[in-house]
């Protein structure tokens, strides 16, 4: 069924009966041509975009548990294009464009909001790279603005300016960024690849693939062996644990993030905020409560929860950027893997087995990723060949010293 | 997280800066005719594991010592700890 102001009204009058579910539940068929193991967003983009963009009718998704039950229901739903490299900043737009058609090319509400982003900076040098940002990203129509203090206070007069130690001098605002409502994201794809012909197969775990002569065969499930002559894997959080059923050590470690929602408030942040003298960002959901995070954790982990000590790092981040925002209660916090890699980029990339490939490593900014990844993802596992915006993004990047490493940090995943 | 040291005690995780996998400690040899290879996965290649971990952790607000830590981490029980020195001695590493 289409979804429509029609189709509401013709419910209405039919007592809301003729609501279908959004997606099939098929058992697993014998083999398919493509199978996408991990149900999350990355995966469901990927799936759908096999069968529009490449017209691949016989395609399975293969999920552990629920879909849209991992990391893209775990993010704090920021969407932006505001990277500085080569490798990286042509891929997010892309990434962002297909955001700003997504509901209407899924037919579905993702909730996409262009609120604008909003990088706080409070030192000299700090203003002289976002200004060196701000060019890199107009090199892709990103659109960057940069603000002195006036044009900051005239957005969000209630920030702390004039911190002793870190006062606000400007920001970079990317108009162009906002959030998007992640579960929704998750089953738009969902619906959308299954009108497609997608089988989308739940509670189906993935322990083993079927691999011979260097050639993928399929894999073995909980739910019995499927075959396929393309398998892609995309299942960032747990990228080690299921590589490891085909042999590969990944340049990846597995850490924890936290994320914050506060109780329900009146509207007071309509934007996107990142503190830039600590690790802090904010925003405010369409229910009221505001939507935080800092850093990760920092040591290896696959428990999905931290420790109290980055909650206390993150929190004093946020009164020290908003003082307001300290007679707020916390609502929730959790935590989600993240595939950290070794320079803080992601792969999508060929392995060394014929037929299986690889999506993952995508640190803590996979969701904003996850039109782009499914897409790139889709065109590489059809066409055996990179999306022109996706070439860098090579499991053998180490190798050959192409890193793409946004923050300088080196190979230190907790750094990035 | 708790980090039982082998000289001060139990000591609060956040005393500590993390490093990784205590597989860092054995450093390939430099002349060896495939160190090219070797270095390549010893830099950046993790095994990743979801349950028992050996990692280094650094008592930077402390003692300044190197410890291996035997950590779960599928639920951040520890399960031991070490001086990293003992550890590189037993491997017939360092002094």
């Amino acid at each position: 069924m289409r979804y429509s102001a029609l189709a509401i009204l013709r419910q209405v009058l039919n007592g809301h009966r003729g609501w279908g579910p959004a997606w099939r539940d098929p058992e697993p068929q014998s083999d398919y041509d493509f199978i996408v193991i991990g149900g999350g967003g990355h995966g469901l983009a990927t799936a759908y975009y096999l069968a529009k963009e490449h017209n691949a009718a016989r395609v399975a998704v293969l999920e552990k548990g629920w879909i849209g039950g991992g990391n893209v229901g775990r993010n704090t739903t920021i969407i932006r294009a505001n990277y500085l490299l080569d490798g990286n900043q042509p891929f997010y737009e892309l990434s962002l464009k297909l955001w700003e058609n997504l509901e209407q090319d899924l037919n579905y509400n993702a909730m996409v909001s262009q609120r604008g982003i909003l990088n706080l900076c409070h030192t000299d040098s700090q203003r002289d790279a976002y200004r060196r940002r701000g060019n890199a990203m107009m090199f892709t129509d990103s659109g960057a603005e940069l603000l002195d203090t006036d044009g900051v206070r005239a957005m969000y007069p209630f920030l702390n300016f004039d911190d002793a130690r870190f006062p606000i001098l400007g920001g970079l605002l990317h108009r162009r960024g906002g959030t998007a409502r992640h579960d929704g994201v998750a089953w738009g794809y969902a619906r959308a690849a299954d009108q497609r012909g997608v089988d989308i197969i739940q509670n189906c775990e993935v322990t083993g693939f079927r691999i011979e002569n260097g050639k993928v065969l399929g894999v073995e499930t909980t739910r019995g062996y499927i075959g396929a002559k393309k398998v892609g894997v995309a299942v960032a959080g747990s990228s080690g644990r299921v590589m490891a059923h085909a042999g590969l050590r990944l340049p990846i470690e597995s850490h924890v993030l936290q994320a914050f929602v506060s109780e329900g408030l009146k509207p007071v942040l309509d934007g996107v905020i990142t503190y830039g003298a600590g690790h802090f960002y904010i925003s405010q959901s369409d229910k009221g409560g505001l939507v935080f995070g800092g850093d990760i954790d920092g040591y290896n982990t696959y428990a999905q929860r931290g420790n109290l000590p980055v909650v206390e790092d993150v929190v004093e981040g946020g009164m020290s950027l908003m003082p307001m925002i300290g007679r707020t209660r916390l609502l929730r916090m959790w935590g989600g893997v993240m595939d950290m890699s070794m320079d803080g980029s992601p792969f999508i990339d060929h392995t060394g087995v014929d037929g299986l490939y690889f999506n993952g490593g995508w640190c803590y900014g996979g969701f904003k990723a996850t039109p782009a990844s499914g897409f790139c993802f889709a065109h590489l596992m059809a066409t055996d060949r990179p999306h022109e915006v996706a070439t860098a993004y090579r499991l053998d990047r180490f190798r050959t010293g192409r890193m793409i490493d946004e923050r300088g940090a080196g190979a230190q995943p907790n750094l990035h | 997280m708790i980090i039982n040291h082998p000289l001060l005690g139990p000591r609060d995780a956040s005393e500590f800066t993390y490093l990784g996998d205590a597989a860092l400690i054995e450093r390939p040899d430099w002349q060896s005719e495939t160190a090219q290879d070797e270095f390549h996965d010893y830099v950046y290649l993790r095994d990743n594991p979801a349950g028992t971990h050996r990692e280094l952790w650094f008592h930077e607000q402390g003692d300044r010592s190197w410890l291996v830590v035997t950590r779960n981490t599928m639920t951040h029980e520890i399960l031991a700890t070490e001086l990293a020195r003992d550890v590189a001695r037993k491997m017939g590493r360092g002094k």
